[in-house]
């Protein structure tokens, strides 16, 4: 069972991908787990054939406990035959890194039993957590039930027209099922952003910096490029401010990491975005690679991840690397955002609206655009100095959007 | 498309973007956004599928002209008008 973020303890499978004898390949998704959070498609890390399922569907496992046993695939040398097995990404509890995990050897033989039926149809059903959840207490089969929801996904309100007799004229806003279950979903999501955001507040030396940046000339370059392009195709500032902080995380390295003990950098830049669920809570997936994509691929990313976010379906690498994370509430309102680190990351940049505001410059006093961009830092890992050059990196690449 | 009929594709959208949200429980003069708690990239997307469903294309600089129900439902209705 893979660590999906610093705040899981453990999740349950909810199904299987693959089957024995599958093969795999780094990257391929192999199982769908759920969390307190989300539902979520597990990769895995290496290549290899499946040799045993190890946990049945429906069954909830510790992270680090093995899921499945994939033998890595055979060398030509027959004195290898004996090459070592490893589980599915079973990560280092609050490791951020489950990709690095070396896997503990799978049970007792006893338990390399395949689970018996996965069915195929379920492997591409599409349902949200909630409705899965409660399909699962009133035994209904998803398969035989139609979907409202994005995509045909089944959604709660679909169950209650399942099991309910189906009136003709049901109201689409039908009491989704039970008020006490969904307290629980939004209870459990409470207690996870709770306990993460508590150990971080006891555990990481917060410093907080704020500047205001200009954004008359990005707003005016965003409008522009808009106006020649199809709605599909349109940028939001989001992605002009994601694609700033990316490209200044890699110019600042000492906030682009992780602290366990002692701080280590990352090569690379995992944007993490912070994705507020409809519904209440909270969920802060990773753009992976954020400073090497374009504007364009950037914003599908973005979209992606938050119609995915929203939909439970982020997948396991999104949730477990994360290297910098970003908190827009400028939909919100609100002028700026003092941020909670979300351990083991070393710092938190933060977005608030974008909204005129008076502006010296140059002795004259006008009315621009502008937006507060903070950033809350582990004093561990830096001091105030490393991160005024990150928010200075910021406004500055701010200035150039047509080389974002 | 006549008001009731725009009205009946809005909230079709609007499902499939916020599914809990209940069309006739907003305030039609309201802005949208706040209503039905729809953030810039739930907006897109909302305009984005009217597009797909209508060939309607709202350019930004007309946004404000859709951000509330009413007048939604009037700048779709003007627009599919027009385009017959």
């Amino acid at each position: 069972m893979p660590s999906l973020g610093a705040d899981m303890e453990a999740g349950t499978l909810l199904e299987w991908r693959v089957q024995p004898g599958d093969t795999v390949h780094r990257g391929d998704i192999v199982a769908v787990v759920d969390t307190e959070k989300s539902t979520i498609e597990v990769e895995v890390f290496e290549d290899g054939v499946v040799e045993a399922l190890l946990v049945e569907p429906g069954t909830e496992a510790p992270v680090g406990a093995p899921l499945a046993r994939i033998a890595a695939v055979a060398p030509a040398a027959p004195a290898a035959a004996a090459r070592p097995t490893r589980a599915v990404a079973a990560g280092r509890k609050r490791a951020a890194r489950p990709r690095k995990a070396k896997a503990k050897p799978a049970a007792r033989p006893g338990t390399a039993e395949p689970a018996p039926t996965v069915a195929p149809v379920a492997a591409h059903l599409r349902a949200s957590p909630l409705a899965r959840r409660r399909a699962a207490e009133r035994g209904i089969d998803l398969a035989a039930v139609a979907g409202s929801g994005p995509g045909g996904a089944v959604v709660a309100a679909d169950l209650d027209r399942a099991t309910v007799v189906p009136a003709p004229a049901a109201p689409e806003a039908a009491v989704p099922g039970p008020p006490g279950r969904r307290e629980d979903r939004q209870a459990a999501m409470r207690r996870a952003i709770g306990a993460l955001m508590a150990r971080s507040a006891r555990e990481i030396p917060h410093y907080h910096l704020a500047t205001t940046i200009d954004m008359a000339t990005a707003l005016a370059w965003l409008a522009e490029t808009n106006e020649q392009r199809s709605v599909s195709e349109r940028l939001l500032p989001g992605a002009l401010l994601l694609k700033a902080t990316a490209l200044a995380a890699r110019e600042v390295p000492a906030l682009n990491g992780f602290w366990d003990g002692s701080y280590r950098p990352s090569p690379a830049v995992h944007l993490g975005v912070a994705v507020s669920l409809r519904g209440g809570g909270l969920i802060a997936p990773a753009i992976h690679d954020a400073d090497r994509l374009t504007l364009d691929e950037l914003m599908a990313a973005l979209r992606d991840l938050v119609g995915r976010a929203r939909a439970g379906r982020l997948r396991s690498s999104e949730m477990s690397d994360p290297t910098l994370t970003v908190t827009n509430l400028g939909d919100q309102g609100v002028d700026e955002v003092h941020g909670v680190i979300y351990p083991p990351q070393v710092a938190l940049v933060g977005f608030g609206r974008v909204a005129e505001r008076p502006w010296a410059c140059g002795g004259m006093l006008g009315v621009r655009p502008t937006v507060r961009a903070t950033l809350a830092a582990d004093h561990r890992a830096t001091d105030g100095m490393i991160g005024a050059r990150l928010l200075n990196a910021i406004d500055r690449l701010l200035q150039h959007p047509e080389d974002l | 498309m006549n008001a009731a009929e725009t009205r009946t594709l809005l909230a079709r959208l609007l499902h499939g973007i916020a599914p809990e949200v209940d069309l006739d429980g907003l305030d039609p003069a309201a802005p949208l956004q706040e209503e039905a708690e729809l953030d810039s990239m739930d907006f897109l997307n909302l305009v984005s599928a009217l597009y797909d469903e209508t060939g309607i294309e709202v350019p930004e600089r007309d946004y404000p002209q859709v951000a509330s129900v009413d007048g939604f439902v009037a700048y779709v209705a003007a627009a599919s008008g027009s385009r017959r």
